[in-house]
């Protein structure tokens, strides 16, 4: 195939089918015209079949009701009676945003907390991170979540007999409670300054590389970050007068009213997500620690510098390197996995609108479709993400 | 006069607090002040959980018995897993058949070791018997044939369907793997282009989604009369799901053979396929057998989603009976008993890939 026998006359033997690059062509038009015709028969048995059953195609059943009851509705208005199929869609994107997003940092978390204990020193540390990786491992997803669940928080107390800490957080079979903060006028100039504190940090950080460059003194970047980013939103908040107030749970008849309260399907699936999760980053985390050479920590030693700046500074950066890459596929792979919270009833998109919609529609295609489509954009948005940071902090070769 | 002294002075002892048992706690557990607080922290925790877990499953667990009324102790109640075990293990195969399955399981247990280890100097017997062979013989025995009486698929379940779930996705997945995998380094763009639009959509969803489309989508996709049981469609899934996991496996393979091999083979006037199954594709294969064998661990481990699409797999059988009336309240057994058994099955297979890994490196070891 990469032999270029064009470039020689063509011998008296050899016929233009001995050719490899008329056979090329001709083995593409095969190809197109099987794809095509495979393309055309299903499609062709899809509307015979769609329209013996009588079900309608098109997207035109996402402006229709959907009628039914949703467990866990955020950020939107959803009544069962007037929200159509694009508010369950819509709901659905949320939900599995939320895990998604709240799994991937706690497993992150997870993740490098336990693979750096993998290396310790410390032999029994060391072990009790490889008895969690390999048991967390070698278990599915679905049975831990099961686990998780119906095992551990369906069997929690009921609400009339919750854990109760100091009547702020309740802990029973529907979730846990805990005050929620309930904005006044004027709580946007917090937030402004929350926003404002993480701003001033970032410029902070450059001025502060740049003196360093300069005159090599250092400045203690991390901890006045901190206090900036705490601060500022306290300060502006004492100065308008505690423009918020907390809203404690309280039992009102069978269940918690008032507060946040995170459902036991939302706990059980982030729980579940980020330990898996986690133990497969916890590998990738000391791969990629034991990819940089040991003569670097030497080094660093004999220049002196001590064992947590060694890590910080000159293993982690090399590490990352090494890390990035596999580190995406756990990201994307988490996204992928919260779709099994159609197993524990927790409204992501595969539960509410990948079942619940299609069941009542019957618009298998369009439905299945539209879901891919959220999973492969948000996948590959992802995966864009790590590229453009993976490339940011490459090794830069001449 | 000298003091010169002409005979060696006697070899002193190491110091008793850096070897020996001593020297291993103060090295490993005790280096320094951090370590220390974290070993009893470490060792408090451990404790714990071992001396639970120990009471839970075994000193306080019920094993003799047949009603749950039988578990008195505080402990787990594996009277439950032991009432269900041949539901658990051959879902509702009836039981004087279930003889058909074990023969299977030997069978394969038996080709499987002549192909992994390497008891045999030649595998292509025993390959040959497992590939071609022995799927056929399996056909008959579980599906019924030949005056065996027929069991219809609906009835099978359990572990068994677990595994047969697992052996013929991974039968399918790893030819059309490789196929996908030369596809998407094939010089044809238009190839190519399908090759890579199958296998990154495919790698782009979850499995859930594969599955579902596969139940829902495929009877859509067939003509007229053609009718598929659940546990085709299921595995159809499956099977394009994982194939798609393994191109990428196989082209990680492919890229780790210099391009020399190829030119090499052209320059002996071998022709595409002869340079790829005679040149190419054993060195290839070779080098990415861990990383088939792991990418098969997490196959086995996501088939339990097909409990999901209403198939009987272990999973689905397990969690049925913790909705029994007789046996209320026993869902902790139940997933326990499951988990071990995926643990059992997976950790083997990664220590098998770690064993393979280290008798194929060849090259230098630090």
């Amino acid at each position: 195939m990469t032999v270029d026998a064009t470039s020689q006359p063509r011998g008296a033997g050899d016929s233009i089918l001995r050719d490899p690059k008329v056979r090329a062509v001709f083995f593409q038009i095969l190809v197109i015209v099987l794809f095509l015709a495979f393309v055309f028969y299903v499609g062709n048995n899809a509307a015979v079949n769609l329209e013996k059953r009588g079900i309608a195609s098109g997207f035109g059943f996402l402006s229709q009701p959907a009628g039914f009851g949703i467990g866990i509705v955020l950020l939107v208005d959803y009544n069962a009676q007037v929200s159509t199929h694009s508010d369950v869609l819509l709901i659905g994107v949320i939900n599995t945003m939320a895990v998604a997003t709240s799994g991937i940092v706690l497993a992150t978390i997870l993740g490098f907390v336990f693979g750096v204990l993998r290396l310790s020193n410390n032999w029994i540390v060391n072990k009790i991170a490889m008895v969690y990786i390999e048991i967390v491992r070698n278990i599915p997803l679905l049975v831990q979540l099961l686990f998780w669940y119906f095992a551990v928080l369906s069997v929690l107390p009921r609400v009339k007999q919750s854990i109760n800490f100091g009547d702020t957080l309740f802990i029973n079979n529907r979730g846990v409670s805990f005050p929620s903060i309930v904005p006044e006028s004027g709580f946007m100039f917090v937030v402004l300054a929350f926003f404002a504190g993480i701003l001033g940090c970032i410029f902070l950080a450059k001025w502060a590389h740049k003196r360093q460059d300069r005159t090599g003194e250092q400045f203690p970047v991390f901890l006045t970050s901190l206090g900036i980013i705490v601060g500022l939103p306290i300060v502006a908040s004492f100065v308008l007068g505690n423009p918020m107030h907390l809203e404690y749970s309280a039992l009102k008849g069978f269940n918690f009213q008032g507060g946040w309260i995170l459902e036991p399907e939302f706990l059980a699936l982030l729980i579940g997500l980020s330990i898996y999760t986690g133990a497969f980053i916890a590998e990738i985390v000391r791969a990629g620690i034991n990819a940089v050479s040991h003569g670097q920590t030497e080094a660093a030693g004999s220049l002196g510098l001590p064992s947590g700046i060694t890590m910080r500074l000159v293993i982690l950066p090399q590490a990352l390197r090494v890390i990035i890459p596999p580190l995406t596929s756990q990201y994307l792979n988490l996204l992928k996995n919260s779709s099994l919270a159609t197993a524990i009833g927790y409204a992501d998109i595969t539960a509410i609108f990948a079942g619940t919609t299609l069941n009542q529609t019957g618009q298998a295609i369009e439905v299945i479709a539209i879901t891919m489509a959220f999973y492969l954009s948000l996948s590959l948005s992802i995966s864009m993400f790590m590229n453009w940071y993976n490339k940011r902090i490459a090794l830069v070769e001449r | 006069m000298a003091i010169v002294k002409t005979e060696r002075h006697p070899e002193m002892p190491p110091p008793v607090t850096q070897t020996g048992v001593i020297g291993w706690l103060r090295q490993n557990l005790f280096s320094n002040w951090l370590s220390s607080v974290l070993t009893i922290v470490a060792i408090y925790i451990a404790w714990q959980a071992m001396s639970s877990l120990i009471s839970y499953s075994f000193i306080n667990a019920n094993f003799v018995g047949a009603t749950k009324e039988d578990c008195t102790g505080t402990g787990a109640c594996w009277v439950f897993i032991k009432a269900r075990f041949g539901q658990n293990m051959y879902g509702f195969y009836p039981e004087d058949e279930r003889w058909r399955v074990n023969i299977g399981y030997v069978l394969g247990a038996v080709g499987l070791f002549l192909v992994l280890s390497d008891t045999m100097k030649s595998k292509k017997l025993p390959a040959i018997f497992l590939f071609v062979i022995y799927p056929v013989i399996c056909f008959v025995l579980f599906s019924g044939s030949f005056g065996l009486e027929v069991v219809e698929t609906s009835e099978w379940g359990g572990l068994f369907l677990t595994l047969v779930l697992a052996s013929v996705s991974i039968f399918v997945a790893l030819p059309l793997g490789i196929v996908l995998a030369l596809g998407r380094r094939s010089e044809m763009p238009v190839v190519r282009m399908i090759c890579v639009g199958f296998i990154e959509l495919v790698r782009g969803v979850p499995l859930i989604s594969v599955l579902f489309m596969a139940s829902v989508m495929l009877p859509l996709f067939m003509p007229e009369g053609v009718h598929f049981d659940k546990l085709v469609r299921a595995l159809v899934g499956m099977s394009l799901f994982s194939a798609a996991y393994m191109a990428e496996v196989v082209r990680g393979g492919l890229q780790a053979i210099p391009k020399g091999q190829m030119e090499a083979a052209n320059s002996l006037g071998l022709g595409y396929w002869q340079s790829m199954g005679l040149i190419i594709l054993p060195q290839a294969l070779k080098i990415s057998i861990p990383a088939i064998v792991n990418t098969f661990i997490g196959l086995f481990k996501d088939t339990t989603l097909v409990s999901i699409v209403g198939l009987l797999d272990l999973l689905s059988v397990v969690k049925a009976g913790t909705t029994d009336k007789n046996w209320l309240g026993l869902a902790t057994e139940a997933y326990v008993f499951v988990a071990a058994m995926f643990w059992v099955f997976c950790f083997g297979m990664s220590r098998y890939s770690i064993w393979l890994e280290n008798k194929l490196h060849t090259g230098h070891k630090r």
